[in-house]
């Protein structure tokens, strides 16, 4: 033993082993609970205070491009594994039938399909559309988790924990947006995190750090002065899946009926 | 993969063991169902099957966690479901219905096997101590306590059939509720869950009660047989009912999802939903089921007919299983494609560990009858050849 065995964490953890293994899982539970003090302290010491702020995301699909930047610095960013992804681009065609044609850029390189495209001389409109966690108010990820693995931060965040998550991929199932996975390294569940340990000390999201064309905007929904708040006042937007009943928090500007 | 699919939907996440699942706590809550037709209900033409019924639901009950263990990322955490649940999730429950359930059925098969553990208490060698330990070494039996144990029995039997409900419609909510599931997404899942479970677990007992009986040679007590029979078929018309009524209400509203959902019935799952699940193993059994329960065959013909139902039937719901579980996964939740999935037999979450899962519990079964009998001895009396050709005059009623 490293520590001396007066050590305080050893005894609580000893103590909770016995208290646990006594048949009082739950009441455990609870104790364990109230020792540390609800969700975990937001990272960035005092310098942050989360009830300052409520985070909030916006994607401009006039302005993408689809060049894939986001889903490459995102990769990198998070080490989302290969095969998975936290964010995407769809692109999609409508053809002179006004049938979608719809495909993703795939791969560490993020490119798109050139040949996967219906002859140009009868598309109607082509754009793309990123995708990522809407971050929903109503989040049914956070509702399924059985452990309470998968909850929203007092600034409007959906995470995992990592070190509680079961792995039992309930959350994957009841996401309408498919945009959880289960990490096949770590074996818990995944997603966008709206780069959360780079918001909380004042750094964009990767993605939107690295957009060449502004289509991604986040923002802090709780300052009047917010940017994002402007946009969102002065433009007309939609949600994805809005019927049911999830309130995301990424905001649709121009988005296409076909897009869901 | 056909069609436009999420790139994080290109694994399905949930498989076979996920299938098995179900499968299981289905055949534990049928079969404990079967044993409160005796113990509750008064069907005393069941009584050759009563204790083997609730053995069964025992030791089911004890291997359903199993294929969730095998399947989470991490079954070492599995306890946080009830050291911290999220009460606002539907699987929260689970440790707890499932505990409580277990406990339910381990005091029922303690009170009903009592006398038999006594005896064994009194005996030699290792069934001795076991029968000591699991007795506390309280070998008493008067009048007054099978008094009192009869009141218990018929108290927790009672008790047990909204708990077998809930723990098997709590499964199937647990796939009803998921409103991005276009294909679980229906109130009457859970409903269908419970029907479907009680066909399996009614179905897997006569099945195994004849393969017992053929293999030591016991008469088949007919009347049981055939009382089950009718129950099997009553419960099967409700949850075939049950489950083509879902569909055709959706169908019917020509909602927004039916686009999608028709095309996985007619593509995706043609052959094992309409061919497989319906045609054949709903079908076939439904008019066995009625041809035995309308007309007089000899008690050879009919214990052939109703084994083949069973049979048929068991793999009914397994296929059920499968085509909700797996089915709704294909569907992308883009409603523009479908994923695809082969089951593996030998990964981790593989066909061969949930055959071995799935059949650990029959050899259970076996140590538990060598320990104290599962069937009374009326229900394990030899065919003699003389007895053969004649006609059961049990079956009177
Ligand atoms: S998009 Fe999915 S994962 Fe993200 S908060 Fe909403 S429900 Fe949860
Ligand atoms: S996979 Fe993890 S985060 Fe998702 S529901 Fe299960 S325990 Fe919760």
């Amino acid at each position: 033993m490293s520590r001396p065995p007066d050590d305080p964490s050893d005894r609580r953890r000893f103590l909770r082993i016995v208290v646990q293994s006594a048949g009082g899982f739950f009441f455990a539970g609870c104790l364990a609970d109230a020792e540390d003090g609800g969700p975990p302290a937001p990272p960035g010491g005092t310098a942050y205070d989360w009830n300052k702020f409520y985070w909030a995301y916006a994607v401009d699909t006039d302005r993408c491009i689809g060049c894939g930047s986001c889903m490459r610095a995102c990769r990198t960013e998070n080490l989302v594994p290969e095969g998975f992804y936290r964010t995407w681009v769809e692109r999609y065609e409508i053809d002179a039938d006004d049938k979608a044609h719809v495909d993703i850029a795939l791969g560490r390189s993020a490119s798109f399909d050139r040949d996967a495209l219906p002859p140009a001389a009868g598309r109607r409109k082509a754009f793309f559309v990123p995708k990522l966690c809407n971050h929903c108010k109503n989040s049914v990820c956070s509702q399924v988790c059985p452990v309470g693995a998968s909850y929203q931060t007092k600034d409007g965040v959906v995470l995992v924990d990592e070190q509680h998550c079961v792995g039992c991929a309930y959350c994957v199932q009841a996401c309408p947006y498919a945009t959880r996975f289960i990490n096949p390294h770590k074996h818990v569940a995944d997603k966008c995190t709206f780069c959360y340990h780079r918001i909380t000390v004042g750094l964009p999201p990767a993605c939107v750090l690295v957009c060449p064309t502004k289509a991604r905007m986040y923002g802090n929904l709780k300052d009047r002065k917010d940017e994002l708040q402007a946009i969102l006042h002065r433009r007309r937007y939609m949600l994805l899946k809005p019927e049911l009943g999830t309130n995301p928090k990424c905001y649709y500007l121009g988005l296409d009926l076909e897009v869901v | 993969m056909e069609g436009f699919v999420f790139p994080n939907e290109q694994n399905v996440v949930w498989t076979v063991m996920i299938v098995l699942y179900p499968y299981i706590t289905g055949l534990v809550a049928g079969a404990f169902v079967v044993s409160s037709l005796y113990h509750l209900f008064g069907r005393d033409e069941i009584r050759p099957v009563a204790r083997f019924s609730l053995g069964a639901a025992f030791v089911f009950l004890l291997f359903a966690p199993l294929p969730l263990l095998v399947h989470l990322g991490h079954p070492e955490r599995a306890f946080n479901i009830m050291i911290t649940p999220n009460f606002s999730s539907a699987m929260a429950g689970f440790g707890y219905i499932y505990t409580a359930y277990l406990l339910l059925v381990g005091i029922e098969i303690w009170f009903i096997f009592r006398d038999d553990m006594i005896r064994r208490a009194d005996g030699r060698g290792f069934w001795r101590l076991v029968a000591r330990v699991a007795l506390l070494n309280d070998l008493r039996a008067t009048e007054a306590s099978h008094a009192t144990d009869r009141r218990i029995i018929r108290f927790l039997a009672g008790l047990g059939i909204p708990m077998a409900c809930l723990l098997h419609g709590y499964v199937g909510f647990l796939f009803g509720s998921i409103k991005a599931n276009p294909w679980w997404s229906t109130p009457l899942m859970f409903v269908i869950f419970i029907f479907s479970a009680i066909v399996s677990g009614i179905a897997v007992l006569i099945f195994h009660y004849m393969l017992i009986a053929r293999i030591n040679r016991w008469k088949i007590d007919q009347a049981c047989v055939r009382s089950l029979g009718r129950f099997l078929w009553g419960f099967m018309i409700i949850a075939v009912s049950l489950e083509v009524l879902e569909v055709v209400s959706i169908a019917y509203k020509q909602s927004e999802e039916w686009e999608i959902l028709a095309r996985l019935i007619e593509d995706r799952l043609f052959f094992s939903y309409i061919i497989l699940q319906f045609l054949v193993f709903s079908l076939v059994p439904f008019l066995l089921l009625g041809l035995n329960a309308l007309f007089r065959f000899r008690d050879a013909v009919s214990n052939a007919i109703l084994w083949i139902a069973s049979v048929m039937l068991l793999v009914q719901v397994l296929l059920m299983r499968w085509n909700v579980v797996i089915g709704g996964q294909l569907v992308s939740k883009s409603y523009r494609g479908f994923t695809s999935y082969m089951p593996g037999v030998f990964e981790r979450e593989g066909l061969a560990v949930a055959v071995v899962i799935f059949t650990i519990p029959f050899g259970l079964l076996y140590v538990f009858h060598r320990f104290v009998p599962l069937f009374p001895p009326e229900a394990m009396r030899p065919t003699t050849p003389a007895e053969r050709p004649a006609p059961s005059q049990a079956d009177l009623h």
